[in-house]
Parts: C-alpha cells; structure tokens; sequence
C-alpha cells in the first residue's frame, strides 16, 4: 500500500527555501512579462502606461494579416527555420555515421575537438569573421572561388545568396555539436550485433545498412520531433549579426522584424502582437512535438 | 572485422582524410583572424593574408591596450561574467537539488517541476520584457542583463538529471541518519559526487554570459557600460561609431582591419581557453542529463 504523501515540512522546509531564488527570478523575470502581452490588443503609448493606453482587439493582429511585408516576413521565417532543421538533422547524422567508421581514436578526438568548437563562439565572434571571410572585396572565399574562375559572390548583399549563407554558416557552427546525441547512440550498439552480421557474411556496408541505421531511428525522430517547435525560430543572433537593408526581403525574419517595429520605429503593440503569434504557434507545435515523441519514439522529457 | 576487404580499406582512408578536412574546415576563421592581427596593416588592407601573417608585427595588439573604449568593455564584460556566473549557478544547484527528488519524498516537486515547464515552452515576449524591465528601474544596470536570462531551465533539468543519477540514494540516506540536513547533504554529499557535472553547467553557463550581447544593446543606453560582446557588436556588425563619442583619431585606430582582427579574437579567447576543459565533460554531461530513469 501506497503510503500518503505528506508535506514534512520539519524535513523538507529547507527543499522550499532552495527553490526561493530560482523561484522569486522566474516570477519576475520570466513569468512578470506574461501579463504585458495585453500590449498587443492595445494601442500602447509608453507615455499612457499599460493602464492608460486605448484597446483595439484585435486590430493589431488583423494588420498582421493584411501587412504584405509581415507576411513576408513570416515566410521567410518559415523558409530559414525549415531549411535549418532539415539540414541540422541530415548533416550530423551523416557525420555521425562516417566518424563512427574511424578506428583511429586519436584522429576521431581531434575530429570531434575541432567541430564541436564554433558551437560556443558567439555570433558576435562569427558575424565579424565571417563578413570578413566571405566579403567581396577579396574575403577568403572569394579569392580560392577565383582561382577556379568563379564569383565573386555577394554572400552577405544577395538576396538569392544570403538565405543560402545563413544556412550554410549555421550548419557550419552546429553540426558537430548537434552530432553528439547521435554519436553516443551510435556508441551504445551492442558489438555482438555486428559479429552476428559478420558469422552471417554481412560486410560492412550492410552492417551499417541493417545495424548501424535502425540503431539511431529512435533518437532521429526524437530530436525531428522536437525540433518542430523551432519552425519559427530562424536565429536571431545569426541573422542580426549577418544581415543588412540589401537582404531585408528575403533575410528578414520575425525577431527582427519585431526589434526594429518594436523597439526602434516605436510600434510597441504591433510588435508585441507579431511576437506573441510566433510564441504562441511555437507553443503549439512544441506540445505537437512532444506529444509524437513520446507517442513513436516513448520519449518523455520529465 | 579482422578481414578487410580493399574496399574498405579505400574508404577508410578517404573517411579519415574527409573527417580531417571538415574538421579544419571549422577552425579556418579563427586562423585567417589570428594570422590577420599580426599581420602588417598595408598587407591586411590590401586582403593578402591568409592562414599566415603577413609582416609580422604586434602592432594592431599594442593598439587595443591602449583604447579606453576596449579595455572598459573588456572589463565590463568580466564582471558581468563573474557576477552572473556565481548567482546564476548559486540559484540553479539549491533549485535543482530540490527537484532531484521524488514528489513522495518532496511534496509539491510536481508544482515546482511545472512551474520551470512552463517559461521553458512560453515567454512573454521582447517587447513585454522591456516594458517590465523599464518599469523596475533596471535599464542601463548590469542586473537587467543578469536575471532576464538568468532561469535556463534546460540546464536546470541537465544539473537536476545528474544529481538524480550520480548520487547514490544510499550514501544520501545515510547522511541523513547521521543528521545532516539537507543544506549539509547537498554540500557534503552530491557537490562532490557531482563536480563534472556542476562544471560543465558552470562553464556553460561562463560562456553564455561572456557571449550574450542583444540584452546590451536593449538594456543598456550608455556605451560606457557595455560588455565586450555588445561593444563588438557596434564595432564589427553595426559599423556605428557615431555615437560613440571618440575622437577621429581613435576611430582611425578601430577601423583598422589587424585592429578589429585582435578584437575578435579576444572576444573569443575566453571561450577557446575554457574549451578544453567544457569538451571534457559536455559530451557526457549532454548524454547523461537527456537520460531519464
């Protein structure tokens, strides 16, 4: 028999104080912002205060829906965020997969060193070399490109180029370390599968094919699913660090859109209402994704 | 796999030098900067350097120790990363202690646990944000930049993961016959047994804090208060030196290409110096913290 649950607060008292900090922060500074949201079904004047300012309803959000450069901009929110998650999920795992076939476990340490290494440099850090290094006026890249007689190319100016450069740099500074789940997933296939296949004549190819693969499904559609709520998060640190007016039509995306609607032009409820759409379908499709992750692959974060 | 077949053998060898590649691949940036700040000014301008400095000289290196705007910064940015650093990982081992618990031993974990779920998966917002953190008093202060980012409940699972894990529940229970509460436990018992894992957070939380610049640039209206990242920040990405109020003079200095090269790299050097010691115990720490029992 179960026995009851009791508070035990002579034991546990302290377990409550421990938790005050954290507590107390997150009810002001993560929790204290919620209620603001009302922001976005009024017409807020900093001046007026929340109490002050007139309501519209839902008026900001019907210009949400009407404003053809929000719609862009939601798209290409849509576009970079998509093309972002389908790209961190094919990548390491192919790098996965092939650094697992190295037997040299010197060259595999230095391998994995080297990779998971941008992940902790900040955008800062990478925006200011990568301007540099794919710049036009001679950047790195351009010059090897003309030795083969190709570019130079606009990567940072072009709008055809730029969704492609972001892109491309953020599954440069993420994929090793997006590798590591799948790494360790590898690592923890039982040996006597592969001897099995061996008695059986599989090569190596076909260990890979019939062992190796259906070993990391599981986790694969762990990380796809929960990666759905990121559908609208492009990467604002990369995109504000990388982007200027030249690409604002197709680079433009809603976290930046909001900081230069909200906090520069002084749109505080239009913008407060874009940002709280992006919340709340991010919400949405983070329970969608949870929700499949436990449902195929029995997964449960807590 | 004692018979390898030619190949196999092929491809192993073009694996291993691909692996190679890509993995230099990722460190080529670092070195074109690094070789940029020592080169000449003349070669850096006319973009001829490459993996390797060009006339060699410290003079972009000289140059940064003496700008007044960067070593504030830099110092700013220390602080800000001490400061932030110790309350931040101080808040999250007392929250994360409690929670490693089970709801029948600690009633109200539930409660607790859902409470952090929830600003995990919802947050109000930029602008909500600003208005609150205006409406506190708190703009231009280095708190504002600390406590809006302060609950990352991610790693909060991470450390709580770890203690429920690499704390044996025996050695726990007999701390408590011996009378120890449970400041004494967490201090006697599961710091100890947990320290990979307390400093792979703490690194990580060291490393969010030195990289965070987009709160700067909101929070903070004075230039003088910035950290290293934001200054960076106005310096490379935005090109703005209008407001910065230096003399021509020093504007000269920070456009400099081998200038701003040395800049980047020390933004990144704390970083590269915490590294080896962030990979040696992340790779397990990520492995581990996903785990549930």
């Amino acid at each position: 028999m179960q026995p009851k649950i009791k508070w035990n607060l002579k034991r546990n008292w302290l377990l409550h104080v421990f938790l005050l900090p954290a507590v107390t922060i997150a009810l002001i500074f993560n929790y204290g912002p919620m209620p603001g949201i009302i922001l976005a079904f009024q017409d807020y004047k900093p001046w007026l205060g929340i109490s002050g300012s007139p309501w519209v309803g839902w008026e900001n959000f019907r210009m949400l829906v009407e404003f053809p450069d929000v719609r862009q901009v939601i798209y290409n929110t849509f576009v970079i965020a998509s093309l972002k998650i389908i790209f961190q999920l094919i990548v390491p795992i192919i790098f996965a997969l092939l650094l697992n076939e190295v037997k040299h476990m010197l060259l595999k340490r230095t391998v994995q060193t080297m990779v998971y290494l941008p992940h902790f440099l900040s955008w800062v850090i990478l925006g200011g070399i990568l301007l540099d290094f794919l710049s036009v006026e001679g950047g790195l890249v351009n010059r090897v490109l003309g030795v083969f007689g190709i570019g130079p190319i606009f990567f940072m100016g072009d709008n055809d180029w730029f969704r492609f450069t972001v892109i491309v740099s953020d599954v440069w500074k993420d994929f090793g370390f997006s590798a590591i789940i799948f790494l360790a997933a590898l690592s923890g296939v039982n040996m006597d599968l592969y001897e099995a296949a061996l008695m059986d004549g599989a090569n190596r190819f076909q260990q890979t094919l019939y062992i190796t693969i259906p070993s990391i499904i599981p986790i694969t559609i762990v990380v796809a699913t929960l990666s759905l709520g990121n559908i609208l998060n492009a990467g604002f640190d990369q995109i504000f660090n990388l982007y200027n007016p030249l690409v604002y039509e197709k680079g433009d995306i809603i976290d930046t859109y909001v900081y230069r609607a909200g906090l520069l032009g002084g749109q505080f409820s239009f913008a407060t209402a874009v940002g709280l759409f992006k919340s709340v379908v991010g919400l949405v499709l983070i329970l969608i994704g949870y929700r499949l992750a436990y449902k195929y692959a029995n997964y449960r974060i807590f | 796999m004692h018979h390898q077949s030619t190949a196999y053998r092929i491809f192993t060898a073009c694996n291993n030098t691909f692996l190679l590649l890509l993995g230099i691949l990722c460190l080529v940036p670092l070195l074109h900067i690094l070789a940029v700040s020592f080169s000449d000014q003349a070669a850096a301008s006319a973009k001829l350097v490459g993996l390797w400095p060009v006339g060699f000289n410290l003079d972009a290196w000289i140059k940064i120790t003496e700008s007044d705007h960067f070593l504030r910064s830099l110092w700013n940015g220390i602080v800000r990363t001490v400061v932030g650093t110790f309350i931040i990982m101080g808040c999250m081992l007392l929250a994360a202690y409690s929670l490693s618990k089970e709801e029948r031993e600690f009633k109200g974990r539930t409660f607790y646990i859902y409470f952090f779920i929830i600003i995990m998966i919802f947050n109000g917002g930029l602008i909500p944000t600003y208005v609150l953190v205006s409406g506190l008093g708190l703009l231009n202060t280095i708190w504002a930049l600390i406590f809006t980012n302060a609950i990352n409940v991610f790693n909060l699972i991470l450390l709580m993961n770890f203690f429920r894990t690499g704390v044996p529940k025996a050695l726990e229970e007999a701390a408590f016959i011996d009378g120890a509460n449970h400041w004494k436990t967490l201090i006697s018992v599961y710091l100890p047994l947990s320290l990979p894992a307390v400093a792979t957070i703490s690194l990580f939380t060291m490393v969010g804090q030195w990289n965070s610049w987009f709160d700067g640039i909101i929070y903070l209206t004075d230039q003088k208060k910035y950290p290293l990242s934001t200054f960076l920040h106005t310096l490379i990405v935005q090109r703005d030196y209008s407001d910065m109020n230096v003399d021509p003079e020093e504007l000269q200095k920070y456009s400099e290409r081998t200038v701003r090269s040395a800049q980047i790299f020390i933004g990144a050097l704390p970083v590269l110096i915490v590294y080896p010691f962030l990979q040696k115990y992340f790779v397990k720490g990520i492995v581990m913290g996903s785990v549930k029992e």
